[in-house]
């Protein structure tokens, strides 16, 4: 009995295992490849899903809680995107490093100003965040204050690496800042392209693009389109019909492929996030990605 | 030497507390220096944030011709103001503790049957105020209202409780605290709580997947599962693996136990979680528990040769191991369309003491097995269907020499159960579901039941 107490003990006693990277698990892709660019080599940042996965719709799987056990920083978008999982993960892992209100709890919707900000909230209108689109990263205009918080905490947690994550910032927000540019001046001949959508996922790259949304094949956030519903798309498509369908790659086709199918509107695949397509391999591959898709989605090489 | 070591200790224990004293002074005043750093430290991130959100907004504004871009000036305004209106909003939702409230209700159809129990099992009695066992109730039948709130009760503990309402009856499911920064994978919970056992058992009744529980768990700890008054301890190991050891003590006062109202603990339960992922579709859980309670004077009624129907008291041990395991895949990893739960748990029970019927005394011994499996399948959104298979058995029963003359019934108990369920949304769910209840010896019921699941409310997340 004795020995087995000492036993675990001992294990108690462990120290996290001796890495020397900072430990960071991410909701989403995004953020992982924005903790990477930051980070570099002395971070070692995963993303608890995948560009093909919902991020509305995981669950605390115990493979995550063991990766929750083991961060240094989590770093998630919040404003209701992860609420269905996160709060689970958080208490199961049992690490205080990243409890909310520590060092090692970063949500980048607390530093941004979000849009669709509803007035009321009811569950009779489906699936809608309280506190605005968590679709946020979109807009890379957003992405350069969750680095300038994320370039502090990790500073705060890692102090030896201070230097080199500032150095990263500097040099990642002149290219960000070139690539915005070059973005926008291929987005111009974008600018009033209608557009259909699976789920109100582009509400952002719609307001940073000017594109104009007409609309989600989903009657309400989060509800299954039926056929009825998809009829009335259909009738409404026809005297001026929008320019393209956009999907996630993590969202269903087949709502899209119908409506397209009697429309005659292209169906595009947006990658949405990092990893999404195999082009969108980093954070400016993301932008360049959909900025292609979206111009061959129209017809526009 | 030793009177010099006194001295010295004494001398050393006199001049401490002024030392001390100076150094909490110091200490102090360079613990307030250092918060007050990180304050400083804090806002200034927190401005760079901000002016970084300005410059990108200025510098787009710049380069854009675009109407539709706010003058700076402007902006910071109304972010400001929405900042501030959001964190209003947050501050207020955040005090409140998280409300849902859970209605539950069914139609059924079944045989009637004068009292219902599991054959070759002593049943862990629940009673009604109506008098109607809800396992017995047809038609219309009204379950449980289930009320939960929950919140952080400060930067330390969390709390919640589970209330179960049915006409004049309140019962209280669940009541615990819960910390939330001990670190190094530690978790504490004291209060009433479900027990960490198995892998239904933390499961309240509107996660089921099929309209009853296994039967399993009817035989072991009756209607709700087993909950423990006590405390428990949780620690999950720092591997990569996901390995989560945990223990609980209790007042032990639920079947299979019974209130001996003494110092100590009646019951202790030990359990080992460990799962992980196969590829990127699959992911698993698999557990091992330990239970052990005493009862002292457990009633139940028995047939008896001699006296007729008799009642009984149970006084000695039980100890029950659960074997669960839990596999889930879907395309991808991504449940939203298509996904699939196969689940499986095993148990063996021991029982040794004493029977007490009228006057006769009687040695009482039993091993006492079962298991369920069920899978469910969502094969398009919304719709899920599933198949539940569960299989007990009576085992060996020894009562001595028998002086009561009681009847040691030798039964398999058996059910197969098929569902096919509908979900509007996550919080609106309708269930058909056939069973062949084969529980008793004798009675082979087809039951039909439509059930609803409807819950109102900020609905917490849910375990895997």
């Amino acid at each position: 009995m004795r020995r087995i107490l000492m036993f675990l003990l001992c294990l108690c006693a462990l120290p996290a295992p001796a890495a020397s990277a900072v430990n960071v698990l991410t909701t989403v892709p995004e953020w992982a490849a924005l903790a990477r660019e930051i980070g570099g080599e002395r971070v070692a940042a995963t993303s608890a899903t995948s560009a093909l996965q919902d991020p509305h719709r995981i669950e605390a799987r115990p493979s995550l809680i063991a990766r929750a056990r083991a961060a240094d920083l989590l770093l998630a978008t919040g404003a209701e995107l992860e609420i269905g999982w996160l709060p689970v993960l958080l208490r199961e892992s049992g690490n205080r490093r990243i409890q909310p209100g520590r060092d090692g709890y970063l949500e980048a919707a607390s530093l941004l100003r979000l849009r669709d900000v509803p007035e009321t909230v009811d569950r009779a209108m489906g699936d809608v965040h309280a506190t605005g689109d968590p679709h946020f990263h979109l807009d890379p205009r957003n992405i350069p204050p969750v680095a300038v918080a994320l370039t502090e905490r990790l500073a705060r947690i890692d102090p030896a690496g201070a230097e080199s994550y500032r150095a990263n910032l500097a040099s990642f927000r002149t290219r960000w800042r070139e690539a915005i540019a070059r973005w926008e001046a291929e987005g111009a001949r974008l600018t009033g392209m209608p557009f259909l959508q699976a789920h109100r996922s582009f509400g952002y790259l719609a307001h940073w693009l000017g594109l104009e949304n007409r609309g989600e094949l989903e009657p309400k956030p989060g509800i299954e389109p039926g056929a009825a519903h998809l009829g009335r798309i259909v009738a409404s498509q026809r005297n001026a019909p929008a320019a393209a369908i956009l999907r996630a790659a993590y969202q269903d086709e087949s709502a899209g492929r119908w409506v397209s199918a009697r429309t005659g509107i292209p169906l595009v695949m947006l990658p949405y996030t990092v990893g999404g397509t195999p082009e969108a391999k980093d954070l400016f591959g993301l932008f360049d990605d959909t900025l292609a898709r979206l111009k061959a989605g129209i017809g526009e090489r | 030497m030793q009177s010099r070591i006194l001295a010295a200790a004494v001398a050393c224990a006199l001049a401490w507390p002024a030392s001390a004293a100076e150094e909490t002074g110091g200490a102090r005043l360079a613990d307030e220096l250092a918060a007050l750093r990180e304050q400083i430290a804090q806002m200034q991130a927190a401005y760079e944030a901000r002016i970084a959100a300005l410059e990108e907004r200025l510098d787009a504004a710049q380069r854009r011709t675009a109407d539709e871009q706010i003058a700076p000036a402007q902006a910071s305004q109304t972010t400001a103001q929405a900042a501030d209106r959001l964190a209003a909003q947050r501050g207020t939702a955040a005090f409140n503790p998280a409300v849902s409230l859970i209605l539950q209700g069914a139609y059924k159809s079944r045989k009637e049957v004068a009292e219902r129990h599991i054959g070759g099992f002593v049943g862990a009695d629940h009673h009604h105020d109506d008098g109607i066992e809800s396992d017995n109730k047809r038609g219309f039948a009204l379950d449980h209202t289930e009320l939960v709130l929950a919140a952080n009760i400060d930067p330390n503990f969390r709390g919640q409780a589970t209330l179960a309402l049915l006409d004049d009856e309140v019962e209280l499911e669940e009541a615990w605290f819960q910390t939330t920064a001990l670190g190094h994978g530690l978790g504490l919970k004291a209060g009433r709580f479900l027990s960490g056992i198995g892998y239904l058992n933390g499961q309240h009744a509107h996660e089921w997947d099929f309209y009853e529980q296994p039967l399993m768990y009817k035989a072991l700890f009756g209607e709700h599962g087993y909950t423990q008054d006590g405390a428990q301890a949780k620690w999950v190991a720092p591997f990569d693996t996901f390995v989560e050891l945990g223990a609980e003590a209790g007042r032990g006062r639920n079947f299979p136990g019974d209130d001996r109202n003494i110092d100590g603990f009646n019951s202790v339960a030990l359990f080992a979680h460990t799962g992980g992922d196969i590829g990127v579709s699959g992911s698993w859980r698999a557990g091992l528990s330990w239970l052990q309670t005493r009862a002292g004077a457990r009633e139940n009624h028995f047939e008896s040769e001699k006296w007729g129907e008799a009642h009984g008291a149970f006084s000695g041990r039980s100890r029950v191991w659960i074997a669960d395991f839990v596999y889930k895949w879907a395309p991808d990893g991504n449940p939203a369309r298509r996904n699939f739960k196969l689940q499986a748990e095993y148990f063996h029970r021991r029982e040794s003491g004493r029977l007490t019927v009228e006057d006769d005394r009687s040695p009482w011994r039993t091993r006492q097995h079962g298991y369920y499996i069920a899978g469910v399948y969502q094969f398009t959104p919304g719709w899920r269907a599933g198949l539940r298979y569960d299989r007990l058995s009576s085992g060996r029963q020894s009562l001595g020499d028998n002086p009561a003359e009681i009847e040691i019934v030798s039964w398999q108990p058996r059910r197969l159960s098929a569902m096919v369920d509908y979900s509007w949304s996550e919080f609106s769910r309708l269930r058909l579901q056939w069973s062949r209840d084969r529980a008793m010896p004798g009675i082979r019921d087809n039951q039909v039941t439509l059930q609803y699941v409807m819950s109102l409310g900020s609905h917490g997340a849910h375990k895997f």
